[in-house]
């Protein structure tokens, strides 16, 4: 059977009721371990942001026209988004598949995989857009000036979480073992995660390097949160946000299409 | 039944036979796990599955909620086509899987809880069903207990119990009381009956033979994939097995004599641990052997048709 056949034959595709009870598994499972998730996702990027903030800021005041401490508290935001939410996507998805057999529940209920990845990653996307404001909170805290821009940020974070979330669940669905995500993370995710402006500016870099930070997710997303916290920079964010969105959709499909092969044989 | 529908999100085609597969298969590779499976479930009856390790009992459950895809034949679920249909097929089918797959850092009540709404039972009833389903299952006093401090027999009775929160028109037991000690398994035994009683169908694997014949109206023996015998226990045993059998015991030198000996004679035979069971022996007369005369059961007929011992 084709798969137009199957979208056509099927009551209906990303209904709200089965993204829902996937979300609701996921609040009520939450209740019972976010201390512990939110400790996580926010001491650390607290003692990232200190650390470089205040170790470093010490050496470079100013960087890229910003005090230092400003720059890495809003560049460590989208750092913050995606380990919050790529990692537990890798491997809360991995476990559930593999060890609980969650999944292989919640597809024998009424609800499809494409609910399901759509499910996971909104909830992880929902969790980023909050963990991730925590480094601008602190640095608030530190003198970094409050701005109407930054009510953006949440938006913002949702929206690269979203993606991040996708790509981890693509990851856990590709991947045979849990032992291989030490490559995704040493070869993927820490270069992404280097060479998007966090700590420091990528104007020192050479050329073709920086053309390669115009493909890294969390570059367009430092870029934002920048902006929205010292000012709008017109079409060059719309093009930042655009990239996010595109990023998260492909990374949907892609996600949807990695987890369909691993749980329906 | 009729509050049921009025609650259901998908409509309710009208059929016979609340599942239907014709000519299955499906491969895995080289292994082709079901091969031209029939199988029936008429509307309001319990029909066993009886296979041995790998006849393909397990993947037949996971083709009926498409979590399998059949490489070949037609199967039908609820009146609604698979694998395109799947979904509304599963909306009104209640599942317990070989592998136990309930929400372990999750209390009994919030297992129940989430399932509700993954099986869209409407706001207003669903603390209605959590209820019912603590009731059946028998677990009112342990509701908030994490399902990692609960006993094996407690975890498949919530794993049973589970299935049933949107009251399914049709449930899929896969090998429900395997691993459990002869109380427990007869505890759930009545909860399955009790289902039968109010008119669900059910289909059920397992190794038991005994768990079959109380309680399957009819039973689906299976090997390799395809169907080597369906009917009502009873007419299975008649049929191919005879009314009794008799039990020889002695060295294991004996046994080969007599098993020799008897097929010869034209008796069916079949080993049972130390002793030799001689079948078929109604038309016998004088020729029937000495030894412990017992009521054919259905291991005998299972192990005839299928040459593997179950379990
Ligand atoms: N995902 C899979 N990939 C490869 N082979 C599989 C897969 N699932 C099942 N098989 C094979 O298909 C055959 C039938 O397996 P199945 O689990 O359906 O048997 P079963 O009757 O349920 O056995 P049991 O009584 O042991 O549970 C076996 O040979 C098994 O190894
Ligand atoms: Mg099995």
């Amino acid at each position: 059977m084709s798969a137009a056949e199957l979208e056509e034959r099927a009551p209906g595709r990303l209904e709200r009721t089965a993204i829902g009870g996937v979300l609701v598994r996921e609040i009520i499972n939450f209740s019972s371990y976010w201390r512990s998730t939110t400790f996580s996702s926010t001491v650390e990027p607290t003692i990232y942001l200190l650390a470089f903030g205040f170790g470093f800021g010490s050496l470079v005041a100013v960087v890229g026209g910003y005090d230092y401490i400003d720059f890495v508290a809003t560049g460590t935001v989208a750092t913050a988004v995606l380990f919050s939410s790529i990692f537990p996507a890798m491997f809360g998805t991995f476990i559930k598949y593999k060890f609980q057999h969650t999944y292989d529940a919640i597809l024998a209920a009424p609800v499809d995989t494409e609910e399901l990845v759509t499910g996971e990653a909104l909830w992880l996307a929902m969790r980023a857009s909050v963990y991730g404001c925590t480094p601008l909170l602190v640095g608030l805290v530190f003198g970094l000036d409050p701005s109407w821009g930054m009510l953006a940020v949440p938006a913002i974070n949702f929206v690269a979480g979203y993606g991040w979330a996708c790509t981890g669940v693509a990851i856990a669905g590709w991947l045979k073992g849990i032992e291989n995500f030490n490559y995704v993370t040493s070869a993927v995710i820490t270069p992404l995660f280097l060479v998007a402006g966090t700590f420091f500016p990528l104007t020192g870099l050479p050329g073709w390097v920086q053309a390669l930070a115009q493909l890294n997710p969390l570059f367009h997303c430092v870029q934002l949160v920048r902006h929205a916290a010292f000012g709008w920079e017109g079409w060059a964010d719309v093009w930042n946000f655009a990239f996010l969105i595109v990023f998260g959709l492909v990374m949907w499909r892609v996600a949807i299409a990695a987890m369909e092969r691993k749980l329906i044989d | 039944m009729n509050d049921r529908a009025a609650c259901d999100p998908f409509e309710v085609p009208s059929t016979a036979h609340a599942l239907e597969l014709s000519h299955v298969v499906k491969r895995y590779g080289q292994i082709t796990a079901v091969n031209g499976l029939d199988l029936v479930v008429p509307e309001g009856r319990c029909v066993g599955l009886l296979g041995p390790n790998g006849a393909g009992k397990s993947t037949t459950m996971r083709m009926l909620t498409a979590q399998t895809i059949a490489d070949e034949g037609q199967i039908t679920v609820l009146g609604h086509e698979l694998p395109g249909d799947s979904k509304a097929a599963r909306a009104r089918m209640g599942v317990v899987p070989q592998l136990d797959n309930l929400d372990t850092t999750l209390t009994v009540e919030q297992n129940l809880v989430v399932f509700s709404h993954l099986y869209r039972v409407p706001k207003a009833r669903r603390k209605a069903a959590v209820e019912r389903v603590l009731k059946i299952a028998n677990l009112g006093q342990r509701r908030d207990s994490k399902v990692d401090e609960l006993s094996g027999g407690m975890r498949r009775r919530l794993l049973i119990g589970r299935s049933l929160i949107h009251q399914p028109q049709l449930v899929l037991l896969d090998e429900p009381t395997v691993g459990l000690d002869p109380q427990v398994r007869q505890e759930l035994w009545a909860l399955i009956d009790l289902l039968r009683s109010e008119g669900v169908s059910i289909l059920m694997s397992t190794h038991y033979i005994e768990e079959a014949e109380r309680l399957c109206d009819s039973v689906t023996i299976v090997s390799h994939g395809s169907v080597v015998a369906v009917g009502a226990p009873t007419e299975l045993v008649a049929e191919h097995a005879g009314r009794d059998a008799v039990e020889i015991y002695g060295s294991p030198e004996r046994l080969v004599e007599v098993e020799g000996e008897m097929v010869k004679e034209g008796f069916p035979t079949r080993r049972t641990g130390t002793s030799i069971a001689v079948l078929g022996l109604d038309d016998a007369d004088g020729r029937a052997p000495a030894g412990e005369r017992r009521p054919a059961n259905l291991e005998d007929v299972f192990v005839l048709l299928t040459g593997e011992e179950i379990a």
